[in-house]
């Protein structure tokens, strides 16, 4: 109810309701509930009764362009992701308007120059469908309870830890180190190179690093900082997975065996 | 043979008793039980097992318990029929959780058929920027990163986690419908 309202604002038909947006997670809510540029056409395609396989691209193009100026009037700054779909939808009204080149080879048929984009929106379409699907199971699930947690992961190995759950261990270890070193003695320094090099030998020999075990030999908070910051980079540029056994439980860092390809 | 007999008499189980050890197992169990497990504590062969949960399946079932028996996620759970949802939110007073919002859903359904999918190969079939949705679906464990590509950039590829299969009520990937079959729905 309240989404057609907002609909209004931009001077639409009404749609007919989409997929509830309770959650925060997105700021496409601006633009008009449309998930993207191959959503939006698709609305557009629908509401002009238009056959998909055969899209008056001039018609379409116009109600594009007005949509997104109105989306500029209101101040909305328009994602380069609409920009980039109003520039194709112009080439291929401009392409339209040639006469078509009476191939020189002659039996070869010309492509339509609105196949590309009629590809994209059914391979959208399907998708599409297929989160509608999803969200009718999802519906199903919420009408079906389980004995007690359901969400303990306390038999499942293959949980992801989250950086988060790494920013709390990392934590708890500080906390630790706060209490046990009671003086520095002036050392030298390590790097982060010296670092991420010494981890990931070990990691690549070991194959698998208890994080809370390695943190754990480290000595000074200096070095812990470094072998945090060592373990994000790791993560980022190696083929490692992040896993932790159970709520609380040790984050363990593992190399990527099975995916490698 | 005739020696051990005695034994093995005591180790084996009645059809009902297995019955009903499998159905215990099945209802402490935080998550979805798997067929194996249940092997390696019952000490019983894999078909005599599935045989005693097919059993118990139909058991619920013939009698129109309020609980039923499925498969999910790999496993064997108890839970609840659909049909006494409101009677339950009545009593534990909660309300259906916030489902998640059609981008995300549309990020997760390109997931779930194309795994192990990149970020770009997930931006080319929707047309927009994806990782708000990424991020989501990462911070609800719907996702787990799958390894990179070994191409240009060595993009992180993604693929579904076992909670998905729970939260979406899927035995495994391959109940999902065929992608194909949703090109009917388009006019």
């Amino acid at each position: 109810m309240e989404e057609s309202k907002e609909q209004l604002v931009f001077d639409f038909d009404k749609v007919e309701p989409h997929i509830v947006r309770e959650s925060s997670d997105q700021f496409n809510v601006q633009m008009g509930n449309f998930d993207g540029p191959l959503d939006l056409l698709l609305f557009l395609i629908k509401r002009e009764e238009a056959n998909i396989f055969d899209i008056p691209i001039a018609k379409i193009t116009d109600e594009y362009l007005r949509y997104i100026r109105m989306m500029k009037s209101f101040d909305f700054a328009v994602a380069a992701d609409f920009l980039v779909m109003a520039a194709t939808l112009i080439e291929i009204k401009s392409k339209m308007l040639l006469p078509p080149e009476s191939g020189i080879e002659g039996e070869e048929e010309v492509e339509d120059p609105r196949q590309e984009l009629v590809d994209r929106l059914l391979e959208y379409q399907q998708f599409k469908n297929a989160a509608e699907m999803l969200w009718s199971r999802a519906t199903v699930e919420q009408a079906v309870f389980t004995r007690g947690e359901i969400d303990s992961d306390e038999n499942n190995m293959e949980v992801a830890a989250t950086i988060f759950d790494l920013f709390e261990k990392f934590q708890i270890i500080i906390e630790r180190h706060k209490e046990e070193i009671k003086m520095e003695i002036k050392r030298e320094e390590m790097t982060l190179a010296q670092m991420i090099s010494g981890m990931k030998t070990r990691l690549f020999r070991e194959k698998v690093l208890n994080l809370m075990e390695f943190f754990g030999e480290i000595k000074t908070r200096n070095e812990l900082v470094l072998a945090f910051i060592s373990v994000l980079e790791i993560v980022r540029t190696e083929s490692v997975r992040l896993t932790q056994k159970k709520t609380f439980g040790d984050i363990i860092l593992r190399v990527n065996t099975d995916t490698a390809n | 043979m005739t020696e051990k007999d005695p034994e093995n008499e005591k180790a084996r189980r009645s059809v009902s008793e297995l019955v009903a050890v499998c159905e215990a197992l099945i209802f402490v169990s935080d998550e979805p039980i798997t067929v194996r497990e249940l092997i390696k504590i019952l000490q019983e062969d894999g078909e005599t097992i599935t045989a005693a949960i097919e059993h118990l399946k139909k058991e619920y079932d013939e009698r129109e318990s309020g609980l039923q028996l499925r498969e999910i996620g790999g496993g064997w759970q108890i839970a609840t029929r659909t049909e006494h949802h409101e009677e339950i939110r009545e009593l534990l007073k909660t309300q259906p959780a916030a489902k998640l919002s059609l981008a995300s859903l549309e990020t997760l359904s390109v997931i779930a058929y194309k795994q192990p999918v990149t970020v770009p190969e997930i931006m080319d079939i929707r047309g927009v920027q994806s990782a708000s949705s990424i991020k989501t679906l990462l911070d609800k464990r719907l996702i787990v990163s799958k390894g990179r590509k070994e191409t240009v950039g060595r993009p992180m590829q993604y693929g579904t986690s076992k909670d998905f299969l729970i939260q979406f009520g899927l035995k495994d990937l391959s109940e999902l419908p065929s992608v194909e079959d949703f090109e009917d729905l388009v006019q």
